[in-house]
């Protein structure tokens, strides 16, 4: 039997509870600043601050959200409880002429590109599919198909090759894209292809992969028995694991890596290491496949908690800061509960808008032949 | 057999149950899918199966319905016989190239030497409130490709019977399952009975003014215009499709014979969708027998809607004997 060298898998071990030797890390989850060689930076009071914010209030969304789908005004929500550190991180990375491609969890990124999540409640309540103007934002829509966003990242990057926002040294011009997605859909061909792709043109994307452990029942162990960072190396562009709870660390990885791909050295690929604290989805019932001790575990590694010890600890914010903090939550929280059940529902006909640019003769008879029909009906809608 | 063998399920009841009967009786039965295992799949239809035959043969796979169908033709082509679960319709076209270009061109491929005795599983259609690619109904994509056998249960009795006569088969079968029905109707399933041959339409109610071409969550829909109707004075007959590629349209024939009207309705797009393969062919075979022209109550041809208008796309009572009434108008 020849020798293939060491088992990786028991090397490594995919699912390391620490995130391994490679992890890293800038704030511990005790609240202890530590320092790395490569993604070391300084974080003014302002910085901490605003992510502390940021992160309470993508939370609030969450809970207010699922709130709101536990009283049946969404029909569903896809809870980002625990990930918040890597949302904000990756979020408040970018640059106003970067590009996000998110998943359909990515709230903490929509907070940040400026997104009212007001458009967030009206997806999962079932008025749309999805009611922000992109172009807008630089954020794209909600991509349920998993993994499908990873291509079309790549695809809207080599578009900025090809219009010279590349490499120019330019602050304001140089731009990047990334692209989310989570480990269950590092299993996806697009995945993959979007890899070999973005390797093959040296696009300027971002891979950012939130590693919450989890893809609906099924553990990390079941999509990959390596570090899912490494598997970069063998597509031709470095990898990264990142404390996906550390949104210090979170932040300068993200940072670096859309430097390096606005720079024109090509794509990165993060794997912001985390934990899925809730449910799938608000239909999800985790109980049926994982321990709670791993939860109690991954507890002690709030992403929230930390900073606030940090701030706390050297004299950054006082009392009244969290106090603000907490109100202008609550505000939110009032505003996102009055407002998702004052969503209009859309109205019927509304249906047949937007299937194509140019509406054909055929889509007219049938939306005219359903008004005639709507119009049978006593006081027709 | 007595009547003790009775039992009152669910369609989700009768699925599993199916794929339990089919797994103790065919060691080379074999489940693969997302979250099939421990979890029992997102509607539990695999729930207890991996239990109770193991993880060699209740295989919870990475997240990638392409890699799911493909390495299911390699098991098939080892001799297992996959019964593959796709999460949701909408989540299968990722494994469409492998579904059409590999499962539905094997056998002829290899002049019948390489069959494949596969199942894929998909729960379709509307009506449930889910968010985008979670209420689709892809059937007509499956039922025009040469090589793929396609049906819909509509019922837990059929649940029960069609998927253990499906992954009986040895050619592939997409096997469609109304999921707004997995829950929601109970049935009374006596074992003993033997079933209706997986490739058969049946009339599940008789009349005589139309008739009503359902399969799938539509039947149910039209068995509640046919009670409707009824209080009219309107007789309908329904005949549950059950199978669309190949259809049996014997009993169609049959029907439209005696009354003279049918009507289809699914929820899947009007355009180039079964309602339109079943009208070409009851023109061809019932023209002189027909007062009226075909009619389809079909989902319109867009992209499914956003969930709090669903039921204006998805044909429902109302729609359907509008269509009766029209039909019978001529």
């Amino acid at each position: 039997m020849p020798d293939f060298g060491p088992d990786l898998a028991e090397v490594f071990g995919p699912a390391a509870a620490d995130g391994g030797p490679d992890l890293v890390q800038l704030l511990t989850p005790e609240g202890e600043r530590v320092h790395h060689p490569e993604f070391d930076r300084d974080f003014s009071a302002e910085e901490l601050r605003g992510f502390y914010r940021d992160m309470v209030l993508t939370r609030r969304i969450d809970t207010e959200a699922t709130a709101l789908q536990r009283h049946g005004e969404l029909g569903i929500w896809a809870q980002l409880l625990g990930q918040e550190a890597a949302q904000i991180g990756a979020g408040r990375a970018l640059r106003p002429q970067d590009y996000v491609f998110p998943t359909y969890r990515e709230h903490g990124v929509a907070w940040c590109r400026g997104v009212d999540p007001l458009h967030l409640l009206g997806l999962f309540r079932g008025v749309d599919h999805g009611s922000w103007d992109p172009k807008d934002h630089n954020f794209g829509l909600y991509t349920i198909v998993i993994g499908a966003q990873a291509l079309h990242a790549t695809g809207y990057a080599m578009g900025i090759q090809r219009d010279g926002a590349v490499g120019t040294g330019d602050h304001d011009r140089d731009a990047a894209v990334i692209a989310h997605f989570g480990d269950g859909a590092s299993s996806q061909g697009d995945v993959n292809e979007a890899f070999i792709f973005a390797a093959s043109y040296n696009a300027p994307v971002v891979f950012f992969c939130q590693n919450n452990q989890w893809a609906i029942s099924e553990p990390i162990e079941r999509q990959s028995r390596i570090p899912l960072f490494q598997r970069a190396l063998g597509f031709g562009f470095p990898g990264v694991r990142v404390d996906g709870n550390d949104v210090l660390a979170t932040y300068a990885v993200t940072q670096a890596a859309l430097q390096r791909a606005r720079e024109g050295s090509g794509p990165t690929l993060v794997e912001a290491y985390t934990y899925r604290m809730g449910a799938h989805t608000t239909t999800d019932d985790p109980t049926r496949y994982r321990l709670s001790d791993d939860v109690e575990r991954w507890k002690l590694k709030d992403p929230i908690a930390r900073v606030k010890v940090y701030l706390t600890r050297n004299g950054l914010a006082d009392d009244d800061f969290f106090a603000s903090i907490q109100a202008e939550a609550d505000d939110l929280g009032h505003r996102l509960r009055e407002g998702c059940k004052a969503l209009p529902d859309p109205k019927p006909l509304s249906m047949f808008n937007h299937v194509y640019a140019e509406e054909t003769d055929e889509l007219r008879q049938q939306r005219e032949g359903y008004a005639a029909y709507l119009e049978t009906f006593e006081g027709a809608r | 057999m007595s009547s003790t063998r009775t039992q009152r399920i669910t369609l989700a009841k009768g699925l599993n149950m199916g794929l339990r009967k089919a797994m103790e009786d065919d060691p080379k039965v074999l489940i693969m899918g997302e979250d099939v295992g421990k979890l029992g799949g997102v509607f539990r239809i695999t729930d207890g199966l991996q239990k109770d035959f193991g993880e060699d043969r209740v295989i919870d796979s990475p997240l990638a319905e392409s890699g799911i169908v493909g390495t299911a033709v390699g098991l098939a082509l080892r001799g297992y016989r996959p019964v593959v679960e796709i999460q949701f319709d909408g989540f299968v076209y990722p494994a469409y190239d492998q579904i059409v270009a590999q499962v539905a061109k094997m056998h002829y491929r290899s002049q019948g030497r390489s069959p494949m005795p596969m199942v894929i599983r998909i729960p379709f259609g509307g009506g449930i409130g889910a968010v985008e690619h979670h209420s689709e109904s892809p059937e007509a994509q499956f039922a025009h490709t040469p090589g793929l056998k396609v049906v819909a249960c509509s019922n837990p009795v059929d649940g029960y019977w069609m998927i253990q006569q499906a992954i009986a088969s040895d050619d592939p079968v997409i096997f469609l399952e109304p999921k707004r029905q997995y829950h929601a109707d109970k049935a009374d399933l006596d074992d003993s009975m033997a079933p209706d041959p997986l490739f058969s339409s049946r009339v599940v109610r008789r009349g005589s003014d139309a008739t009503l071409l359902a399969y799938g969550p539509t039947v149910k829909t039209a068995m509640k215009a046919a009670e409707a109707a009824a209080t009219e004075g309107r007789s309908l007959e329904v005949i549950d499709l059950r199978t669309l590629s190949p259809l049996d349209m014997g009993p169609v024939f049959d029907s439209v014979r005696r009354t003279g009207r049918a009507i289809i309705t699914h929820e899947a797009h009007v355009n180039l969708g079964v309602g339109a393969e079943v009208a070409a062919r009851v023109q061809e075979e019932c023209f002189y027998s027909l007062e009226s022209p075909v009619l389809r109550v079909c989902g319109f041809d867009i992209p499914y809607p956003a969930s709090r208008i669903e039921e204006d796309f998805l044909p429902d009572l109302d729609r359907v004997l509008d269509a009766v009434d029209r039909s019978l108008e001529f």
